[in-house]
């Protein structure tokens, strides 16, 4: 992420961010000279309920196909709809976590033909959405509008069998409507993003947003999050928007970049050459990395919306709505200012940009909680965050076998010294591995006598009364090693471990001579 | 079944089937239409009701059942009987349920022979409009494109007519999609009238009031939309009602315009409309739009009278209404006020707008509900080169000339630049309509209304003609944009000699009170010597009843 990846962005929400972070919104100065782009980005997000907005289907990714369905999210005739209040709730907390104002809102049919929608028509919200206004603060400080966050329902999905995989061309297509009826929420930002990273950045951020509030998964992967981009560009300077593009087909953060700036490109190319860009929906196609137009303005579908007769207007209560906020966690914005005040940030001091960085990511990977939790606990905050955003984030998938308790006794005994860095390591990753106490585990490993100290003492025996290997080995002279080492297992009697007496050897070196342990670290 | 049974009409040239009729109709002819495997009864007596009709009425079906007198199949076998000698020529059924009717009906008996409470409608034979989903049973709504479809499910108000042990005898013939006032629409063909095979049964649920009125079955659940229930229950001379929006479930009926769709009950009597009334009504978790309190008891205000009550006769649809027709509503007025009622008149201005808003409101709607007929999932489907080919194929196929216009008005009205127009514009019409209700049930607790501006139409008289067509709703669409209950009840006949319907229109949730209305209507109608004859009672020549004093 770079520090110009920030736009012009609302500002204001910003500044706290900006001061922790040490690097403030700036304007976007880009790669293109003369020129800004104008980004605007609509995310749908499937929400984590048990079951399907409008009917009792289990509502799970990777089914058998079409085995998740019933009448109601396969459109028979003669079914109606019934809305899923916890789907409410989630968009409420969507809503409240983007600072958005929560709306009474109704439900309007849009109206297309598709052969994966069960209805040929879509339930959406339209003129009275549930969530209106808000914005969303991004980690380098900038802040992108919210224009909404809707609920509607998801379609079926369909596999074009042959050419270029789009249904014009297609053999044959297959439908799986276990996706249909499927509850989203369609988040609209405003045109406030400024780059291909910057866009990149508001969909990671809005993604550790929607995880945070429990709402989604966020698993791209799986299409439970699902990008479409409104670009435009114009000369550096203009106030009036140039026209826009709306580019589909987006599925990962990295296509989402990509197209951005095959877009940019494009449309700069067009102006610059004296031509006009056409306002019309276009396909990004990963193979090709290029976007190729799908339908004109004049094609645009008319979507005919009125309001859903099936249904009746959600008006939540007071009380319903400060019910479902109060069980909602902080934000990611608060989580990182919380964490790098933990690190010593604060009161207009700025954490040093690398640091701030770990801090960025610990977040996002929701490793914050358990390195406040061990700071909490009397680990050391540099430590525990190094260890969370490298060792531990290279297993998260493990991290549910790590307590706080045992974390931050791994993070004292390397950081007293008990353990080197590279012992550290490799309890942590056996902890990961299988649960367990880091004492415990050092000691199967043969890190032994750390709690009892009892390797440790052997090993200072041997070395007092060894002080001349000590100076050899100290000196470098590794075949003094081999020397050392059997004089300690003659001390334990053979219950000390080859390699841990090494590495206790290792780690008095380091000690000895501290500016090279801190080159053995990193 | 005695003299005047189920063959009379207003000619004679169904005399062939009239007394000589066998009260247990041979197996040949049964066989020919109802399932062959039917096991017949053998001779049983047919059991004429108290007031000399010939058909028993569904509370005495309910009652003989229930203590043992009569056996449900026994009911159920006479009922198919009068289905396998008649439809044939009139076409009321789709689908006769023959088959699972009886195992219905045995089931019904079964639960009596254990002293088990059988339901309210025990053993009562039950019609349906085939936009009502039945389980495995094909429910076409009357078009090509659902041809052949069987619903994995009930509609709501099915499994609670079973509940209540009724028992489902047939899928009845309607406008296509609902879409109509005479049942021409049909892709399967028109269902004649019973009282004039010349004539329409009304629409769109022809099929469900031609069935009552023909005897085979006492009771049946039609669809009213813009009057779909009312005014073929008023061509057909037999109580037809529409309740409160939201009173009872709309799940498992096939959507035509889901802001006015009711399901409501057919019935040869005010107090048998109740009972299937009270038997549906009540709120389903299935349909948000369903009204979340307990459907009113309709049942123990029947006798309650109508002194002190205030009626308003609304002028401007007595106005829209031919002179016969308009006599009978003024007529039903004096017998009101004759039984206490305060009546007066009143000028509902707004009504005058209800067929316009109507017309752009529930084609909008329609277009959309009808969106999902496409080939993709279910029914009809014409094979072509892509996906948009076959589905434009499938519809140009499958839907009739009446959809398409429909269609086609609704998605225009809905359409980018047209919609405040029209759509909008009908919207705040509807709303000022709702009002101008308000306004009238602040001076009147019911109003009073022609159902049907004329009596039943030759066939094929208007069918090439959508507009007079669409003028055949006019006294029965406010209801509808309302939301209101409104019902029809026969009072006496127009000078062609078939029924007339007067309507009763209550404000929302006042069934109670338009029962109570209706009954004391049926009670002194014209052609009340012979009430709950149904077919056979309605006088058969022209000019007979007319000018009956009340
Ligand atoms: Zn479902």
């Amino acid at each position: 992420m770079s520090a110009n990846g920030a736009g012009g962005a609302a500002d204001g929400a910003g500044g706290l961010a900006a001061a922790i972070s040490g690097r403030g919104a700036v304007g976007h100065s880009g790669g293109m000279p003369g020129w800004e782009a104008v980004i605007g980005l609509e995310v749908h997000c499937e929400l984590s309920t048990e079951t399907k907005l409008f009917c009792g289907c289990r509502n799970r990714f990777g089914d058998e196909p079409n085995t998740s369905i019933c009448p109601v999210c396969l459109g028979l005739p003669g079914s109606l709809p019934v809305l899923n209040s916890r789907a409410v709730e989630l968009a409420m907390r969507i809503g409240a976590a983007l600072h958005c104002e929560v709306r009474p809102s109704v439900f309007h049919r849009k109206n297309y033909f598709y052969p994966d929608m069960p209805k040929d028509y879509q339930i959406s919200q339209y003129d009275e959405p549930i969530n209106v206004g808000g914005y969303l603060e991004l980690p380098d400080g900038a802040s992108v509008g919210i224009v909404r966050a809707h609920l509607e329902e998801d379609t079926g999905k369909t596999t074009h069998v042959g050419e270029g995989g789009r249904i014009a061309e297609a053999e044959y297509s297959l439908v799986d409507y276990n996706r249909a009826g499927v509850p989203l929420v369609e988040i609209v930002s405003e045109p406030d993003i400024r780059s291909s990273a910057q866009a990149r950045m508001y969909v990671g951020e809005l993604r550790a947003v929607l995880i945070a509030t429990g709402a989604s998964d966020g698993r791209m992967e799986e299409g439970s999050l699902r990008v479409d981009a409104n670009i435009s560009v114009r000369r550096s300077g203009d106030q009036e928007l140039g026209t826009r593009c709306e580019v589909k087909n987006l599925n990962s953060l990295r296509s989402l970049a990509r197209a951005v700036d095959f877009e940019i490109e494009r449309q700069r190319h067009v102006l610059e050459s004296g031509g006009i860009v056409a306002q019309e929906t276009r396909h990004w196609n990963e193979a090709t990395s290029k976007t190729t137009s799908l339908r004109s303005k004049e094609e645009a579908f008319d979507y005919r919306y009125f309001q859903e007769p099936d249904l009746v207007p959600v008006i939540p209560s007071e009380q319903w709505q400060s019910d479902v906020i109060a069980g909602m966690g902080p934000m990611p914005a608060e989580r990182r200012i919380r964490l790098a005040r933990a690190l010593g940030a604060g009161d207009g001091e700025a954490l040093d940009p690398a640091l701030y960085d770990q801090v960025v990511t610990a977040v996002e990977l929701g490793l914050d909680v358990l390195v406040l939790d061990a700071i909490q606990l009397g680990a050391d905050p540099k430590t525990a965050l190094s260890r969370s955003v490298n060792e531990i984030a290279a297993n998260i998938a493990s991290v549910s076998r790590l307590s706080a308790v045992s974390f931050e006794r791994l993070v004292t005994l390397e950081r007293s010294g008990k353990l080197s860095a590279t012992q550290a390591k490799a309890v942590l990753s056996e902890m990961l591995a299988r649960g367990g106490d880091p004492v415990q585990i050092a000691q199967e490993k043969g890190f032994e006598a750390l709690e009892s100290d009892q390797l440790a003492d052997a090993v200072k025996d041997v070395i007092d009364s060894r002080p001349e290997e000590w100076k050899r080995f100290t000196a470098g002279d590794e075949k003094v090693v081999q020397f050392l080492v059997g004089q300690v297992m003659k001390a334990t009697r053979g219950k000390a471990d080859g390699k841990a007496v090494v590495a206790e050897l290792e780690r008095l070196l380091a000690i000895s001579q501290a500016p090279r342990a801190e080159v053995q670290q990193s | 079944m005695p003299a005047g049974g189920a063959g009379a009409g207003n000619g004679d040239r169904e005399d062939r089937e009239d007394p000589a009729m066998s009260p247990t109709v041979t197996d040949g002819k049964l066989s020919e239409v109802a399932s062959g495997d039917l096991p017949f009864a053998g001779e049983h007596a047919s059991r004429q009701n108290a007031t000399g009709g010939p058909f028993q009425t569904a509370t005495e079906i309910a009652a003989g059942v229930s203590k043992g007198e009569f056996s449900a199949r026994e009911v159920i076998e006479e009922h198919l009987a009068r289905i396998a000698a008649r439809d044939g020529e009139l076409h009321a059924f789709n689908e006769v349920m023959s088959r699972d009717a009886l195992d219905a009906a045995d089931r019904v008996d079964r639960l009596v022979a254990s002293g088990e409470d059988p339901g309210p409608l025990a053993g009562v034979p039950v019609a349906l409009k085939d936009n009502l989903c039945t389980r495995g049973v094909p429910t076409t709504c009357s078009s090509r494109i659902l041809a052949g479809w069987r619903p994995p499910y009930d509609a709501t108000v099915v499994r609670r007519v079973r509940e209540a042990g009724g028992v489902i005898i047939g899928k009845t013939n309607m406008d296509e999609f609902a879409m109509g006032s005479s049942t021409e629409t049909s892709a399967f063909g028109p269902t004649l009238n019973p009282l004039d095979n010349n004539r329409v049964p009304g629409g769109s649920s022809g099929g469900s009031a031609a069935a009552v009125a023909a005897g085979f079955a006492s009771l049946a659940l039609g669809s009213d939309t813009g009057g779909s229930i009312r005014q073929p229950a008023a061509m057909c001379g037999v109580v037809g009602m529409k309740p409160t929006y939201g009173m009872v479930s709309r799940y498992g009926l096939i959507a035509f315009a889901s802001s006015f769709d009711q399901v409501g009950p057919f019935a040869q009597r005010a107090r048998d409309a109740a009972m299937l009334f009270e038997a549906i009504a009540g709120h389903d978790e299935a349909d948000s739009t369903s009204l979340d309190r307990p459907a009113p008891s309709v049942s123990s205000l029947l006798g309650a009278g109508v002194s002190k009550l205030r009626v308003g006769v609304v002028s401007e649809l007595v106005d829209a209404a031919s002179a016969d027709v308009a006599s009978r509503v003024r007529e039903a007025a004096n017998l009101l006020a004759t039984a206490g009622a305060l009546v007066d008149e009143v000028s509902i201005p707004m009504c005058t707008y209800s067929l316009s808003a109507y017309y752009l409101l529930a084609p909008a709607e329609a277009s959309s509900n009808l969106a999902r007929y496409d080939g993709v999932r279910y029914g009809l489907r014409v094979e072509a080169p892509t996906a948009e080919k076959m589905t434009t194929a499938t519809r140009s196929a499958g839907f009739g000339d009446e959809v398409k216009r429909r269609i086609m008005l609704g998605s225009y009205a809905l359409s980018a630049g047209y919609y405040d127009a029209y759509y909008a514009r009908a919207q705040r019409v509807r709303t000022l309509i709702l009002d101008a209700f308000d306004t009238a049930y602040k001076r009147f607790d019911v109003l009073l209304a022609p159902t049907s501006p004329t009596t039943a139409f030759e066939i094929g008289s208007k069918i090439d003609d959508p507009l007079a067509m669409y003028l055949s709703d006019v006294c029965t669409i406010p209801s509808n944009l309302a939301g209101h209950p409104a019902m029809s009840v026969p009072f006496g006949v127009g000078d062609d000699g078939m029924p007339v319907g007067v309507q009763v229109l209550a404000p929302a949730l006042a069934e109670p009170v338009m029962f109570q209305v209706a009954v004391v209507l049926e009670d002194g109608a014209p052609t009340a010597k012979s009430r709950g004859a149904t077919a056979s009672v309605v006088p058969a020549h022209a000019g007979q009843g007319e000018g009956t004093p009340v």
